[in-house]
C-alpha cells in the first residue's frame, strides 16, 4: 500500500516546497520508491528546487486529462534513483484538477509500486489546496513561528478535518504532523519569537520537528538541490532526523537551543 | 535606557502578546469554522422522516450542535403539535 502525505500550510512562503524536495529525498535515501507531485498548477516551482525544470515533457494535468501517461510524465531525479518527480502544469489553472484525476493518478501510481507518494500542496484553501490534502493518508502541516502563519495552519487543519476522504467517510482520521520551519533559537531565547512549544500548544498536534532559519536554504534553492544534501549543514541534519522520526525512529531535538558564540567566534566573526 | 527599563522592568516580550493574540483568535475560529456543514442537511432529512408520521413544520426542529470542552453535544429539539382532542 503506498502511502500518500500531503506537505501544507495555508500560507504561502513557510517551506512546504523546500520540505517536499528534502523529504521525499530523505524517504528515497532510506530506500523507499518515493514520489512528489506539484500540485500548485499554474505556479509550479518543485521542478526548480529539485533541479529538473529543463526536463519537464509532460505534466499531472497532462495526465489527468489522459494526454500523457504517468511514465512518461514521471521524471527522475539526478541524485536518487528511487524518486520521481511529478511536475505541475504551468499553462492550465487550478479548475484543470478533478477528484476523480487525481484518485486515478495517485492509484496508477500505487499500481507501479511506489512506496511513499508525496503531495506538495500550494498555498491558500483554494481547489489546489483542498484536492492535495484530500487523499491524504498523514499530512505535514508546516509553520513558521509567526502569528498568520499559526493561524493559517489551523485554518488548514479545520479543512483536513473536514474535508479529506478519510474524514469524509469516517475511517481513521488524516495523522497529522506539525514541523515549524525558519526557527531561530536566538530570537526565541531573546522573546522575540514564538516557540516551537508555543506553537505545539497552539495547534495541539505532534510535533515532528524543528528546521532552523538558514542561509543554506536560498543557497540549495539556487543551484536546484533539495537542502537536504547540503552535506554537514544543520537544516540537512534537522530534515534528516525528521525523516527518520516520520519512519518512527527516536531522535531528540537538535538546533533548538541557543548557544552564545564563544569569544573567538565573537572576535573572528563566522556563521 | 536598558538601565532604566532594567530597573522599571521592561515591557512585555512580544513572543508572549503573539501566543496570547493566538490563543484567542484560534479559539474563537475554531468555534465558527468547524461547525460540520451536514446540520442542515441533517435537519431537512429529520423533518422528511418525522413528516411522515407527525404533522411537523421546518420550525419544529431545531438542530444545534455544542461543544463543551471535548464533549460535543449535538441537541435535536421536535415540538409536535397540539393533539387535537377526539
Amino acid at each position: 500500500m503506498a502511502r500518500v502525505i500531503v506537505v501544507t500550510s495555508g500560507k504561502g512562503g513557510v517551506g512546504k516546497t523546500t520540505t517536499s524536495a528534502s523529504i521525499s529525498t530523505g524517504l528515497a535515501l532510506r530506500g523507499f520508491k518515493t514520489a512528489v507531485i506539484d500540485f500548485d498548477v499554474g505556479l509550479r516551482n518543485l521542478d526548480l528546487i529539485m533541479g529538473c525544470e529543463r526536463r519537464v515533457v509532460y505534466d499531472l494535468i497532462n495526465v489527468v486529462n489522459g494526454e500523457a501517461n504517468l511514465n512518461q510524465a514521471l521524471i527522475k531525479d539526478k541524485h536518487c534513483d528511487n524518486l520521481f518527480i511529478l511536475p505541475a502544469s504551468q499553462t492550465r489553472d487550478k479548475d484543470a484538477l478533478t477528484e476523480e484525476g487525481v484518485e486515478k493518478v495517485l492509484k496508477d501510481l500505487e499500481h507501479l509500486g511506489f512506496d511513499y507518494i508525496l503531495c506538495d500542496s500550494p498555498a491558500g484553501i483554494e481547489r489546489g489546496a483542498v484536492m492535495a490534502l484530500t487523499f491524504a493518508d498523514e499530512a505535514i502541516v508546516v509553520s513558521n513561528p509567526e502569528v498568520s502563519s499559526v493561524r493559517d495552519s489551523d485554518r488548514i487543519l479545520g479543512i483536513l478535518q473536514s474535508k479529506s476522504r478519510r474524514a469524509i467517510e469516517g475511517r481513521e482520521p488524516v495523522k497529522e504532523h506539525l514541523l515549524v520551519t525558519r526557527y531561530s533559537p536566538k530570537r526565541v531565547e531573546d522573546g522575540e519569537m514564538l516557540s516551537y512549544k508555543d506553537v505545539q500548544e497552539l495547534l495541539r498536534i505532534p510535533l515532528i520537528g524543528v528546521i532552523p532559519e538558514s542561509d543554506d536554504v536560498l543557497q540549495a534553492s539556487n543551484q536546484g538541490t533539495p537542502a537536504i544534501h547540503l552535506k554537514d549543514s544543520d537544516v540537512a541534519t534537522a530534515y534528516l532526523d525528521v525523516v527518520a522520526r516520520f519512519l518512527d525512529e527516536d531522535r531528540p531535538l537538535r538546533f533548538v537551543a541557543y548557544e552564545k558564540p564563544g569569544l573567538l567566534k565573537r572576535l573572528f566573526g563566522g556563521k | 535606557m536598558s538601565l532604566l527599563s532594567y530597573f522599571f522592568g521592561s515591557k512585555q516580550k512580544t513572543a508572549s502578546v503573539a501566543k496570547e493574540r493566538l490563543s484567542l483568535i484560534i479559539a474563537h475560529e475554531r468555534g465558527t469554522n468547524r461547525t460540520p456543514d451536514f446540520l442542515p442537511d441533517l435537519q431537512r432529512e429529520l423533518i422528511a422522516v418525522i413528516s411522515k408520521y407527525v404533522n411537523v413544520g421546518p420550525d419544529d426542529i431545531k438542530v444545534q450542535l455544542e461543544k463543551q470542552d471535548n464533549c460535543e453535544i449535538l441537541e435535536v429539539n421536535i415540538t409536535l403539535p397540539e393533539q387535537p382532542q377526539k
